[in-house]
């Protein structure tokens, strides 16, 4: 316990505390309800998987998404954006459409990563759409491979008109 | 190994078997695919007993040659590869899943892509495609040509066992998972609490990799390769090079190994870590998963600094690394991982002396030994069921046999032991590169030799090469045939989590469903590299 403690002294605080603002900065085209806190459902849509170990690297002490009013939650009933990865495997697209649909409205979809964008690498692939965006309609696209997290942090702060 | 070259020789004296290539390291023996399963048969029953690194299928159709099964089996002790080559398949070859059921998915996965049939095996349903593609889809066939069969399927009804009796429920839970994970549908039949059978249907983010990079040049195919796997990007890239460098017999300069040696370690202990906190996850212990995430955290971002890249992507080329740092850089790097390290075991008896996290851990998920040969498991947990196979202790490649690498094993095949296994891989990976990094600060002068271009080599057509790295997750093979004009003819990826997801399900039944996450954590598979 004591060593914790200690080491927690030692340590410091690592969150990153760079542009985080409660006031509402810019417009945002997000009801003003949502611009304060953002639930997100984490959508693998066929990805490598470096996309979502940087969502899941957004919990981590120096980004802890939760600090910025952003939550990832366990099921798309609870959640007001889906955070799509991958170009879109064709296995799975039933199961993402579901998982859209079982959203409550108002909701958005975000394109986390080149690969979601547009098919990135993957364009072409005969199991594979080029980008989430041909089955799901897109709001905001975060291009990168993988976006490095604090691109993501900072578009959905954008997103939120926090930034 | 003159007993098995004997063998072949005298193979009922009869011309079906062919040595075509015999070396110190390799070999490669044309047979027929009726004779495979009795000559499988009789190197599986050699001591020390061999593994399988890859089982290919190509359509050489073109080259009058009819489908070709490549079999690479890899014996430990004597580091010597054969491939069984069987050529002029037709439609069918017998299965070698009951004699080696390693090859399981393997042979599912012909009959779905190549539309082969592999006779007697004893799963009939199919693997990779799931139902619901139209009729005659076979996209590996060189003849396929991309039509708009992905908007013909229409997804069907998975076809599972039954199982029937009082009180059995079956338990459906995904592809779509809660939390920040990959999908994947597993169907657990429960009695009670306990699980008494687990079926695991992947594949759900197969995208159809192995064809997309057909006809696509060397530099075009890294790139895709690269982004098979986002956490074992350099393991992939590693080993597709290392195939492509056997197939220009290009060896490369002591700089380039020692540099991938440093990234291929770095690879290991950012997973490692990572892995570690992550199992803690598993039980909802986060104080574990925070230092975990943060060690992962600092790691990544020193590949950031240092390499570019936070998952170390576009550093390992052809006949080379992209850069190779300072002496400067080197001492930094250095000094930072240093701090890591004991920040690492400063963190870690918080886990280790956790009654709680050791009650959920120890007894949890048990590989038995005899089922991680049967299956070809390979990695950490591999080791962490007692087997001894570390590709970097079985195959002298980069500087690991200067290193003197050692398997690290643990003999309980628990969630405990696969933690364990990963805390002493660690250990040694940070020493590891405390060494490497050690000799890059003297040698880092002039070390031009290792950005050479490539493209002047020519690469041998119509010839198999495999490369092979141990990735974090275990051994990574990437076999790779090009045509005249060094397009890829076949590019085949069997990664680390394609050898293990098989054996995961039979770690389940006996314990409860909400340890299944542990276990599954404690694996660590990656969905998307096994299923391409
Ligand atoms: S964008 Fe890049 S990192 Fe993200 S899923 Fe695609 S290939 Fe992987």
């Amino acid at each position: 316990m004591w060593n914790l403690l200690l080491r927690k002294l030692k340590m410091g605080n690592l969150t990153e505390k760079g542009g985080n603002s409660l006031t509402q900065q810019k417009s945002s085209k997000l009801p003003s309800s949502f611009r304060q806190s953002l639930q997100a459902r984490h959508l693998d849509c066929g990805s490598c998987n470096g996309c979502d170990w940087e969502l899941t690297a957004l919990g981590n002490s120096f980004y802890d998404h939760q600090h910025l009013g952003i939550d990832f939650v366990a099921s798309p009933r609870h959640a007001d954006v889906l955070m799509c990865t991958g170009p879109g495997s064709t296995q799975l697209l039933m199961a993402a459409h579901e998982t859209y649909e079982a959203m409550a409205k108002p909701k958005w979809v975000v394109a986390v990563g080149d690969c979601a964008v547009d098919g990135g690498v993957f364009k072409g692939a005969y199991a594979s759409e080029n980008g989430i965006g041909n089955v799901l309609p897109v709001d905001v696209k975060i291009p990168g491979c993988p976006p490095k997290p604090e691109d993501i942090i900072n578009a959905l702060l954008e997103f939120m008109g926090k930034r | 190994m003159l007993g098995l070259r004997e063998y072949l020789q005298n193979f009922h004296s009869c011309p079906s078997v062919e040595i075509v290539e015999w070396k110190k390291q390799e070999g490669t023996v044309d047979v027929s695919a009726r004779d495979l399963p009795e000559i499988l048969s009789y190197c599986l029953a050699m001591r020390p007993r061999p593994i399988w690194l890859t089982h290919v299928v190509n359509d050489e159709r073109q080259l009058e040659r009819g489908f070709c099964l490549y079999l690479v089996l890899h014996f430990p002790g004597l580091d010597f590869s054969l491939t069984l080559v069987a050529k002029g398949i037709n439609n069918e070859f017998p299965t070698l899943s009951s004699i080696f059921p390693a090859l399981n998915w393997s042979e599912r996965e012909a009959q779905d892509l190549f539309g082969l049939q592999a006779v007697g095996h004893p799963d009939t349903r199919s693997l990779v495609l799931h139902p619901g593609w139209p009729q005659g889809f076979y996209p590996l066939r060189k003849d396929y040509k991309r039509g708009d069969e992905g908007k013909q399927f229409k997804r069907a009804p998975l076809v599972f066992p039954e199982m029937h009796g009082d009180g059995i429920f079956q338990v459906p839970v995904g592809p779509i998972h809660a939390g920040i994970i990959e999908p994947g549908h597993f169907r657990f039949y429960v009695i009670g609490e306990p699980v008494l059978h687990l079926e695991a249907q992947l594949f759900y983010t197969h995208k159809g990799i192995e064809k997309l990079v057909e006809g696509r040049s060397i530099d075009e195919g890294l790139h895709i390769i690269e982004r098979v796997c986002g956490v074992c990007t350099l393991s992939h890239g590693l080993a597709y090079c290392e195939a492509v460098e056997k197939l220009a017999k290009v060896e490369v300069p002591r700089s380039v190994l020692l540099w991938r040696t440093i990234l291929a370690e770095l690879e290991r202990v950012y997973n490692h870590i990572g892995d570690i906190g992550n199992m803690c996850a598993g039980v909802g212990f986060a104080v574990g998963n925070a230092n975990g995430s943060q060690s992962k955290e600092k790691l990544q971002r020193l590949n950031l600094e240092f390499f570019g890249h936070r998952f170390l992507r576009g550093m390992v080329v052809p006949g080379g690394v992209k850069s190779i740092s300072s002496s400067k850089d080197c001492q930094t790097l250095l000094n930072r991982l240093l701090e890591i390290a004991l920040d690492f075991e400063e963190w870690l008896p918080l886990l280790l002396h956790h009654d709680g996290f050791r009650q959920r851990a120890v007894t949890t998920g048990v590989l038995k030994p005899e089922d991680a040969v049967e299956m070809g498991v390979t990695g950490p947990a591999a080791r962490a069921s007692g087997i001894a196979n570390d590709w970097r202790e079985l195959h002298a490649y980069l500087l690991y046999p200067e290193l003197n690498v050692q398997s690290m094993v643990e003999e309980d095949g628990d969630v405990w032991s696969r933690l364990m296994v990963r805390v002493k891989e660690t250990r040694e990976s940070f020493r590891f590169l405390e060494t490497l990094l050690n000799e890059g600060m003297e040698k880092s002068e002039g070390t031009n030799e290792a950005l050479i271009p490539f493209s002047s080599h020519k690469l041998s057509p119509w010839q198999p090469a495999w490369g092979c790295v141990e990735s974090p997750r275990g051994t990574d093979v990437v076999w790779l045939m090009v045509d005249e004009e060094a397009k890829i003819y076949r590019c085949r990826i069997r990664s680390a989590s394609y050898a293990n997801w098989p054996a995961v399900p039979l770690t389940v039944p006996g314990n409860i469903v909400p340890d299944f996450p542990l276990i599954n954590k404690s694996f660590e598979l990656c969905y998307s590299c096994c299923d391409r």
